[in-house]
């Protein structure tokens, strides 16, 4: 982008629009920006939305959360409800809860917005998930962007946290009782567990201060480095500019698609208002955290069948699956293994998650800026782990409600643990060796088409009696599509300067033998020519 | 068959375009075929039928004002609705009506601008595809090598290498920094208590009685039938004025009754139930949640939280589920007027592990 020249000399009739452009500009030098990113290419492809989508309903429940705090009192003060919801009347809770009730009961369209509120939460988190599932099978992670994926991530946690606190603040029955499960995690950890829990909750659980100190996380601290981040994140979307699957005309040196004004900006800026419309629709429909029919928080009542929010299942599931008997007492002290296999668990599985672009770069050695998004089949080993990593959080996930699956289907709870245990121990295996014998069928599938041309279905006789297929060669645009990718081979071990191979080199190799060794080429020109030359089926070459 | 990260460059000059150049780096253990195909360029720009047919174009240019104006309908809607549906007279079903109809406004304002903006979008505006050329985000050689002469002359200025004390000295006072603003946060509980002890005690002690959650109603003996299971808390906790939740979240226990001969008393125990009654409880020992789903002919207890069983005919041990002890039991007695009390404290802590406990 060249910078903006200055303005010729204005012409003798001046728009409205020009005048004020101008004004603005003499003041900011926004010219120059606009300029250079006005006309700025914007690919296009319908799972780049997803990551739209979070933005966008995060857009909401900032709009909707501010709407939430003129009302919310964050106090746990006992008070005895007074509102317009009868069965309650009376009834001794906190404030926080009470406030909660007068803004569903009380507030004309406060329901309508807390539910928006909750609702778009849910979506924020669904979509954060979905977009890193898109940039991770699309490889959209790869050099210059592994520093934008931590950000990305980091967001995720955030986004986590952010739903787990807001959660948290009716101070209803549910969440007290999420509470107490996490003050149950908290006080497991050696050492810091004991204290670390008598500090968060100002003493013994529940308290009175937790509400207020959650609040005080929920809409000042964590949305704080939510939007910093969020401007990060899209910042840098701007200085890499988009990937761009592969095409006619896309080169891993150029961006194409619409240019943000005016095109993008329509159509962005409609999804926005869609995004909007639909989350409105679903709170003007369908309730979502009745806390009236809870009832306030206190620690003795059942609660059968409840469940958490969607995005802390996970976590909830990891308790549920641990066997009977995992706390032992050692050198005087409790050993809960029972809370720290889950929470270590969860936490090497989030590592590998934020520090898999890392170890990719670090197998393939590859130093090139990436910019053109692989189809998730042209990496089968990528693709694979990533289906054994969505295998396993889904076996998790599932089992927060084993209760309810049990219940549901009638089967034993013991039965339900079980086979979610071997979902989430063996599962991952089966799923990693199915996506990647798919990934390699769909390659396969992709070189007989290059090769041979599409099936037309039209079958012709020959004059000696032979019925054939009528393939249709692909056009050179089709093709390309097929054919843009790279593989990669496995590295070859050769010793260093000083004669030796280092553990380092050797590990290297292993990964790299697990990742590539049962790679598909793409098609190349000589294989073309060769395979109509000869009209004989040409072995799939993997050598070069 | 495969390269290894050194025969990359060599490959690389296959491609010839300046461009590739710019972008140099290690291929690693890419491979870069000899005769791979050439991109074809673009492919030939396809009218939209808005492009060819005027009166499709006119047809769609209606649809996006219709659609903007159903939006400002939709606004005007959800202010009527604010006023026709009022939330009176306690009734929930208003509540139902006021959330529904404001929300169809809003939806339709905002969808009527969404899908508005986006039709006009992509079926009016006539901007031809952007190109953009991306540059190495790196920037070029000359560009490095001014960041790096930046923080060289820096460092050669400041003497930040060279004077090695100063610097080792701001680093240890930087980190000794933060350790106030740490120890700060003992604030956050009271000072004057300690964790282990509180979670040693609860409210019961040698001759409270048990009475009903949440009524406060003493329990005799004789109410308890064989089958029926009881919420209890100590006698007192329902008046409390202070810490009531605190107490009830150790104290809170369960009251069933079997037939004596179903239970097996662990050693020391076998005074501990009376009469059959047996009272444990009901925090779990996994997290804390209330264990209170019993199963009467079985005689077994469900958290439903996650699920951990306990059998009450057997001291309350853990038979599946991810706690690991068995729920605490509360010794009681019979009191000269036939009302049911603690004959102490819980022996153990009640509730989830902690790190101190043993």
């Amino acid at each position: 982008m060249t910078t903006a020249p200055t303005r010729p000399s204005a012409p003798a009739k001046r728009t409205f629009t020009a005048a004020a452009s101008d004004y603005l500009n003499d003041r900011t030098g926004l010219a120059v920006a606009i300029k250079g990113l006005g006309r700025k290419a914007f690919p296009d492809h319908w799972s780049f939305l997803l990551g739209e989508v979070a933005l966008f309903s995060f857009v909401l429940v900032l709009l909707s959360g501010t709407f939430l705090t003129f009302f919310f009192q964050a106090s746990q003060a006992e008070v005895h409800y007074d509102g317009s919801y009868v069965p309650l009347k009376g009834v001794e809770m906190s404030v926080a809860m009470a406030s909660t009730l007068d803004i569903s009961f009380d507030i004309r369209g406060g329901l309508f917005i807390r539910q928006m509120h909750h609702w778009a939460a849910l979506l924020f988190v669904a979509a954060i998930g979905l977009h890193m599932l898109r940039v991770f099978f699309t490889g959209a992670f790869r050099k210059p962007r592994e520093i934008n994926w931590v950000f990305g991530f980091t967001l995720f946690v955030l986004a986590m946290a952010e739903g787990f606190t807001g959660y948290s603040l009716p101070d209803d029955l549910l969440s007290g009782n999420g509470l107490r499960i996490i003050d149950g995690m908290v006080k497991g950890m050696p050492v810091i567990g004991t204290w670390t829990s008598f500090l968060l909750f100002g003493g013994e659980f529940p308290g009175t201060a937790i509400v207020g100190r959650l609040y005080t996380l929920h809409i000042l601290l964590l949305p704080a480095l939510v939007v910093a981040l969020v401007a990060i994140h899209v910042g840098y979307v701007f200085i890499h500019k988009h990937t761009q699957f592969a095409g006619p005309g896309r080169q891993p040196t150029n961006s194409v698609g619409p240019p943000i004004l005016p095109i993008y900006a329509a159509k962005a800026g409609g999804f926005m208002f869609i995004i909007f419309g639909v989350i409105s629709l679903i709170a003007a429909l369908f309730t979502i955290n009745p806390i009236w029919n809870y009832g306030p928080y206190d620690p003795s009542p059942v609660s059968a069948g409840t469940q958490p929010d969607w995005y802390i299942g996970f976590a909830d599931g990891a308790l549920r699956l641990i066997p009977p008997g995992w706390e032992f007492v050692w050198l005087d002290r409790t050993w809960s293994f029972n809370i720290l296999v889950p929470l270590i668990g969860i936490g090497l599985f989030l590592v590998l998650v934020v520090s898999y672009p890392f170890i990719e770069a670090w197998v393939k050695g590859d130093k090139r800026e990436h910019h053109i998004a692989d189809r998730p089949r042209n990496a089968p080993t990528r693709t694979a782990i990533g289906a054994a990593g969505v295998t396993f959080y889904a076996g998790l996930w599932a089992a927060a409600s084993s209760d309810i699956l049990a219940t549901h289907f009638s089967l034993t709870m013991e039965g339900v643990i079980h086979a979610l245990q071997a979902v989430v121990i063996i599962g991952p295996f089966i799923a990693y060796f199915l996506a990647k014998r798919v990934c390699i069928a769909l390659e396969k599938k992709d070189r007989e088409i290059v090769l041979h041309g599409y099936e037309s279905g039209r079958i012709v006789k020959l004059p000696g009696g032979e019925f054939i297929e009528v393939h249709q060669p692909l056009d050179e645009f089709d093709r390309w599509r097929l054919v843009s990718y790279e593989s990669y081979a496995p590295l070859m071990l050769r010793p260093n300067a000083r004669g030796k191979i280092t553990f380092g080199q050797q590990l290297r190799a292993g990964f790299s033998r697990w990742f590539f060794e049962d790679r598909i080429a793409p098609v190349t020109r000589g294989e073309l020519e060769a395979s109509h030359s000869t009209h004989h089926e040409v072995t799939q070459s993997e050598q070069h | 068959m495969a390269q290894d990260d050194h025969s990359g460059t060599e490959l690389a000059a296959a491609d010839s375009s300046h461009a590739e150049q710019e972008f140099a780096g290690s291929t690693g253990t890419a491979v870069i075929p000899h005769d791979g195909f050439t991109n074809p360029g673009f492919e030939p720009h396809r009218p939209r039928v808005t492009d060819e047919d005027p009166k499709r174009e006119k047809r769609a240019q209606r649809t996006v004002y219709t659609l903007f104006y159903l939006s400002i309908l939709g606004s005007v809607w959800a202010i009527a609705a604010y006023m026709l549906f009022p939330i009176e007279g306690n009734d929930v079903g208003a509540v139902r009506l006021n959330n529904m109809f404001i929300g169809f406004g809003v939806t339709l304002a905002l969808l009527g601008i969404g899908f508005g903006a986006v039709h006009w979008g992509k079926s009016l505006m006539t901007s031809p595809e952007s190109i953009d050329i991306r540059h190495p985000i790196g920037g070029t050689e000359a560009t490095k090598q001014g960041a790096v002469e930046v923080f060289r002359e820096a460092d050669e200025e400041s003497g930040f290498t060279r004077r090695s004390v100063i610097r080792n000295s701001l680093i240890a006072a930087l980190l000794a920094l933060p350790i106030p603003a740490v120890v700060l946060f003992r604030g956050l509980a009271p000072q004057d208590q300690l964790p282990v002890e509180l979670l040693s005690h609860t409210m019961w002690a040698k001759g409270t009685r048990l009475t009903l959650d949440p009524s406060g109603v003493p329990i005799r003996a004789s109410d308890v039938t064989i089958g029926s299971a009881f919420h209890v808390i100590p006698e007192g906790l329902a008046e409390l004025e202070q810490g009531r939740l605190e107490e009830k979240a150790k104290a809170a226990v369960l009251l069933m009754r079997l037939e004596p001969s179903e239970l097996n008393p662990a050693p020391g125990r076998e005074s501990w139930a009376y009469d059959g009654i047996v009272a444990y409880s009901k925090i779990c020992t996994h997290v804390g949640c209330p264990v209170a789903l019993y199963e009467q002919h079985t005689h077994h207890l469900l958290c439903p939280c996650h699920q951990s069983q306990f059998d009450v005919s057997n001291n309350c041990e853990v038979i599946f589920g991810p706690a690991k002890r068995p729920l605490p039991q509360l010794p009681i007695a019979v009191d000269d007027e036939g009302y049911l009390i603690a004959q102490s404290d819980f022996t153990e802590p009640v509730g989830p592990s902690f790190w101190e406990r043993n």
